[in-house]
């Protein structure tokens, strides 16, 4: 663990990452005490500028504290974030043990479906599913799930063929074992870095999701969202510029922490792929 | 790969991409189903704008009493004869619709494209070249930067800058409003109200092919090829275009290929934010108007498209490089 600790520290950018991190998750976790309130209630004359009448971060066409919906919006980038690569790492693993464990013709199976739903153009299709249930957090977090599933299919996929014949699974075969608990206790959790390194930017791009649909008024109508402020400020951006402004920061801050976190944990977790990444996001 | 053994690589190929495209007809079909409600209402819009005739209409077109089976090949009958059902709320048919917005929309992911290829991989073989330097650092920096970066926030903070606080360039639509231009003033038109659109799209795939390009190029600058050209004596400028960066532009194609689905989504942000007239601007229209008719078929032309530029790439790949597989 210090050994991980360490190494994780050695990356300075993923330091930086984790404490904007936990500033985010203070927030979050703070919004109700430092914005009592609903962040839909008025609290001011509407367009009122950054910095005047109490207003940090200026209020809103309907009077509405910008920066208290930021606290509340990140409460729900977070959660949408967490909840919906949870569901992602579980269609991901599944499919992806399968394939890998069993080989053959599931194997082929797997990777064609998992093929076609990296062919589709996922956030089309996202917004298709989102309308078609009807804008909820539920259905947000469905359409994420099922678009961003792929890649931990194929990472889980290649790592069970390297892991299914080594000499430790092999050995627990001959044991009598079944499947199930060698891939459960034996396989999975060789398998678990990459898992890890993937998740943390799993979560960034479900962020980022979540507020393009928000944005295009796919969000929950009941919840505060960051991309929901910034739709709201679209129309107004030549009266109310910091509408816009600082609920885009608030995501890329985010969603730039995280992939810095990705990167520490990929260079503590393997030390010997850190040099390999770039590329594919 | 030889050229007589393309035409059986092309059908594979082209079997394949049918397959593809079979398969998200199915797809779309199953989501008229799976959605609350009658197929016919979720298809004639949820607001309460079909009347009833027109319900009992779509509900003869689909054959909702027929069983299953028979629904599907009802459905896949249509969409393969390019009907994509009929928009009540815009009174037209949905290929209509997309096929007079398609212009806009190419015009937009293209030039988005060309830019995003052409300065990548101009920044990325700066930064390769000078791996470590300033120049190096500022290419991971940007990249970075626009990973994390929502495109639509992008595109917003453009309009703030050259549109309402330096007042350069347009901010909205494809055209200037209420002007008659011809000839090449009307190409000058376009070509501004381009400028910020296509650049909000290509900035974040510039980081992408900068990225990859860097990467790649490292990796092929380090073969023995390379270093025999510079032990024959090639001139340094020579080696990196001919040998090292001919190279390194394989994986740029196969990942233009598999980007190709972002780029029409990250297209419908754009054009929302520049009132662009293309396909994505027509399907948040749908969205507001929950036309569900018209979004379906954005889906399936979008997705249609993506295929043959999958199909466009796989080709390319396969000519430029002689060592490709024929298989699969």
């Amino acid at each position: 663990m210090s050994d991980f600790w360490r190494r994780f520290r050695r990356n300075r950018g993923a330091v930086v990452g984790l404490v904007i991190l936990v500033l985010v998750f203070l927030l979050a976790a703070f919004a109700p005490l430092l914005f009592p309130g609903s962040p839909w209630d008025m609290a001011t004359a509407p367009f009122v500028p950054p910095g005047e009448e109490g207003m940090l971060l200026g209020s809103d066409s309907l009077g509405r504290d910008v920066a208290a919906g930021i606290a509340h919006g990140a409460r729900i980038s977070l959660m949408v974030g967490a909840v919906s690569t949870i569901a992602a790492l579980s269609i991901g693993v599944s499919l992806g043990a399968i394939a890998g464990y069993l080989g053959g013709i599931a194997d082929d199976a797997v990777m064609r479906f998992t093929e076609f739903f990296q062919t589709i153009p996922s956030f089309v299709f996202a917004i298709l599913l989102v309308a078609i249930f009807t804008p909820s957090i539920g259905s947000v977090v469905f359409a994420i799930a099922v678009v961003s599933w792929p890649p931990v299919a194929r990472v889980v996929r290649a790592e069970f063929l390297s892991l299914r014949s080594r000499e430790f699974v092999q050995a627990a075969e001959v044991l009598g074992k079944s499947r199930l608990s060698i891939v459960l206790t034996d396989i999975l959790p060789n398998a678990l870095s990459p898992i890890v390194v993937l998740s943390s930017l799993m979560v960034a791009s479900a962020i980022l999701l979540e507020s393009a649909l928000s944005f295009l008024g796919l969000g929950d109508p009941n919840l505060m969202t960051w991309g929901f402020l910034i739709g709201a400020g679209r129309s107004v951006i030549r009266l109310a510029w910091w509408m816009s402004v600082f609920p885009g920061l608030a995501i890329f801050l985010t969603v730039l922490a995280l992939n810095l976190v990705g990167e520490g944990l990929s260079d503590a977790l393997n030390p010997r792929l850190a040099r390999q990444r770039g590329g594919a996001a | 790969m030889e050229l007589s053994r393309l035409p059986g690589f092309l059908l594979r190929r082209g079997i394949k991409a049918a397959v593809v495209i079979l398969a998200i007809v199915v797809c779309n079909f199953l989501l008229i189903h799976a959605a609350p409600g009658d197929p016919a209402s979720v298809i004639a819009g949820q607001s309460g704008a079909a009347d009833e005739r027109f319900l009992a209409q779509l509900r003869e077109q689909f054959g909702l009493d027929k069983p299953f089976h028979v629904q599907l090949w009802i459905y896949l009958k249509g969409v393969l004869t390019l009907d994509l059902g009929f928009s009540h709320r815009q009174q037209q048919p949905v290929w209509t619709l997309i096929s007079d917005r398609l212009p806009a929309t190419l015009l937009l992911t293209g030039a988005a494209f060309a830019f995003a290829v052409t300065a990548g991989v101009t920044l990325g073989t700066l930064a390769a070249r000078r791996v470590g330097r300033w120049a190096d650092s500022v290419i991971t920096v940007i990249a970075l930067t626009f990973y994390a970066t929502p495109i639509f926030w992008v595109g917003l903070m453009l309009v703030l800058f050259f549109s309402v606080w330096l007042e350069w360039l347009p901010s909205f639509g494809m055209a200037t409003v209420g002007v008659e231009l011809s000839g090449l003033a009307a190409v000058l038109d376009v070509g501004k109200h381009l400028i910020l659109p296509a650049a909000t799209l290509g900035l974040f795939y510039l980081a992408v092919y900068a990225r990859l390009t860097r990467a790649t190029m490292l990796e092929v600058a380090d073969q023995d090829f390379v270093k025999t050209a510079r032990a024959k004596g090639v001139p340094e400028g020579q080696v990196v275009r001919r040998h090292v960066l001919r190279n390194a532009l394989l994986p740029v194609i196969t990942f233009a290929g598999i980007q190709a689905g972002q780029l029409i989504g990250g297209s419908i942000l754009v054009e929302t934010v520049f009132a662009w007239p293309g396909i994505g601007r027509l399907a948040f229209d749908a969205l507001l108007a929950r036309d569900y008719a018209v979004l379906l078929g954005v889906f399936f032309c979008t997705s249609v498209m993506v295929v043959l530029f999958n199909l466009l790439t796989d080709l390319l790949y396969a000519v430029v490089d002689p060592r490709v597989e024929v298989e699969g």
